[in-house]
């Protein structure tokens, strides 16, 4: 109980008359590196954005260290600064150049001083190799490296844990590569992370956990090897098939 | 002194330019000075305006906030739908002598002029820049709460200057409005370059001629406004190109793909955190 990093318990969510999630449990503990799998419109992407409060939760519950984030006094904003988030889309800002979008985080959310935040945001640009580039506007470099900037970005806030909303889908397969490497480096050097994902053979080698969404609901559950070589599950097994026939 | 006069058209416009130049000149001052106060104290009323009415607000969440911010946007909605739907000509008479008659105050030319101005532009601003923060992508949005930014944090640093640049056309727009329609202050007395123009012409009724110069003139001063506002915009852009510190050793443009899972992977990957440690 005493490492939980986060606890979902019961989550749902709906859209209207649409059922998007139902009764989601499960738990991010520190060191985790837990992929969400499952096909498109199962859920995956709506439950990482509940995590971070970009969407409201309809029913159940989040515990950040046993604290509720989902009763109405919290202040999300503070929380956010400790859970980053990549997008799909990057999100770069597109107002600033490559170094001011890694520091604009540190020196107004957690109040870092000019110059501290700007060797923090180098130390972490140069973890995803785009040191080079820190004078670039957004605008001006390709998917793979945005996306690698906005993974540099979510580091310099130094969070508990990163979560990732399919963070290779918009990339051609020679970006996928360097954003993915990047990844697997980080899951080496021990940060926590939560990465919803398309790429069957990253979810297989580089997680030490995977949860494989269908319709809203959690199916299964379990360590890589249990769910990509023993499926319980039929829907699972089907899934599965299909990513290996493509 | 009526034998001394010229005769031709070209000599009138001349003998104008030589005798009442300054007045044309002090009159373009004035309609300038108008003009670029006036668009600016407009462009601030409206972003202001503009993001009152984008506050995010949860009725349910906080009912106080929702009630006060309900109120205000009425207030302002009102002012921007009277101040768009009437004649800025028929706003100066009323607001002149309404001040006077009703308040007892009487403003000075300048005053007038500049609070007339300002609040019309701001009316029109207000739905510019409304229009300018909704057009900026949500994922801007998104990405700087992300990383735990408020709302007001989010609208400094993000979302407002990307809606500026992107507004920067109408606030030209406005501005080269404002230069033309400040002649209709005239109604009030305010000697701007329409004022000075017709009384020039009066003098000697050379209407074609005197106009003939204002026309002029204020071409002038509306194109030479509309580059200016692109030499800023391009400014804003900043540069096209960036300098580059050294080769990205991770981006494999040069033919020499690596796909996860290939045998070499793993040293590439330890030579890449080599460079720090965490």
């Amino acid at each position: 109980m005493a490492d939980h990093v986060l606890q979902v318990q019961h989550l749902g969510k709906t859209f209207g008359k649409n059922v998007v999630l139902r009764d989601i449990d499960f738990t991010v503990d520190t060191g985790d590196v837990t992929c969400i799998i499952g096909a498109s419109g199962s859920g995956k992407s709506t439950l990482l954005r509940c995590i971070n409060l970009l969407e409201t939760p309809t029913c159940g519950e989040i515990l950040h260290h046993g604290v509720s984030i989902t009763d109405g006094k919290f202040n999300p904003s503070k929380y956010r600064a400790k859970v980053g988030m990549v997008f799909q889309s990057f999100n770069l800002f597109n107002n600033m150049t490559v170094l001011e979008n890694c520091m604009i985080g540190q020196t107004k959310v957690l109040g870092v001083k000019k110059e501290e935040a700007r060797q923090t945001a180098m130390f972490y640009l140069e973890k995803v190799g785009m040191a080079p580039y820190i004078n670039a506007k957004p605008r001006q470099i390709s998917g793979g490296q945005k996306q690698r900037v906005a993974i540099a970005r979510a580091l310099a806030m130094q969070p508990e844990v990163l979560l990732f909303d399919e963070p290779t889908s918009a990339l051609d397969p020679q970006m996928v590569g360097e954003v993915l490497e990047v990844m697997r480096n980080l899951a080496r050097e021990g940060l926590t992370m939560l990465v919803v994902t398309h790429e069957m053979a990253f979810a297989r080698d580089v997680s030490s956990h995977v949860v494989f969404m269908a319709d809203g609901v959690i199916c299964e559950e379990g360590a890589p090897r249990q769910i990509f070589e023993n499926p319980v599950h039929e829907r699972t097994r089907d899934f599965l098939e299909r990513f290996r026939n493509n | 002194m009526s034998s001394t006069l010229p005769q031709t058209f070209g000599g009138k416009l001349i003998f104008i330019l030589q005798n009442y130049g300054t007045t044309f000149l002090r009159g373009a001052g004035v309609t300038m000075a108008i003009a670029v106060v006036s668009t600016f104290i407009g462009c601030i009323i409206g972003f202001l305006v503009g993001i009152v009415q984008t506050i995010p607000t949860d009725r349910s969440k906080n009912p106080v906030k929702w009630v006060v911010l309900g109120v205000v946007r009425f207030i302002l909605n009102v002012y921007v739908e009277v101040f768009r739907g009437t004649p800025m000509m028929v706003q100066a008479m009323f607001i002149y002598y309404g001040a006077s008659m009703l308040f007892n105050i009487n403003m000075s030319m300048w005053t007038a002029a500049f609070f007339i101005v300002s609040i019309n532009t701001g009316a029109y601003m207000a739905e510019t820049v409304r229009g300018g923060i909704l057009s900026i992508d949500n994922g801007q949005t998104e990405g700087a709460k992300a990383i735990g930014m408020t709302h007001f944090q989010t609208m400094v640093h993000v979302v407002l200057p990307q809606a500026l640049r992107n507004i920067m056309p109408q606030i030209g727009n406005n501005l080269i409005i404002n230069i033309k329609d400040t002649c209709v202050l005239t109604v009030i007395g305010t000697v701007e370059l329409f004022y000075a123009s017709k009384s020039v012409a009066g003098a000697y009724y050379w209407y074609f001629e005197s106009f003939t110069i204002a026309m002029g003139v204020y071409f002038i001063l509306t194109f030479l406004c509309s580059r200016l506002l692109r030499l800023i915009e391009s400014k804003m852009d900043g540069p096209e190109s960036y300098d580059l510190a050294t080769t990205d050793t991770l981006a494999h443009t040069s033919g020499m793909n690596r796909y996860p899972g290939d045998s070499d992977q793993d040293a590439h990957a330890d030579k890449f955190t080599a460079s720090g440690s965490m």
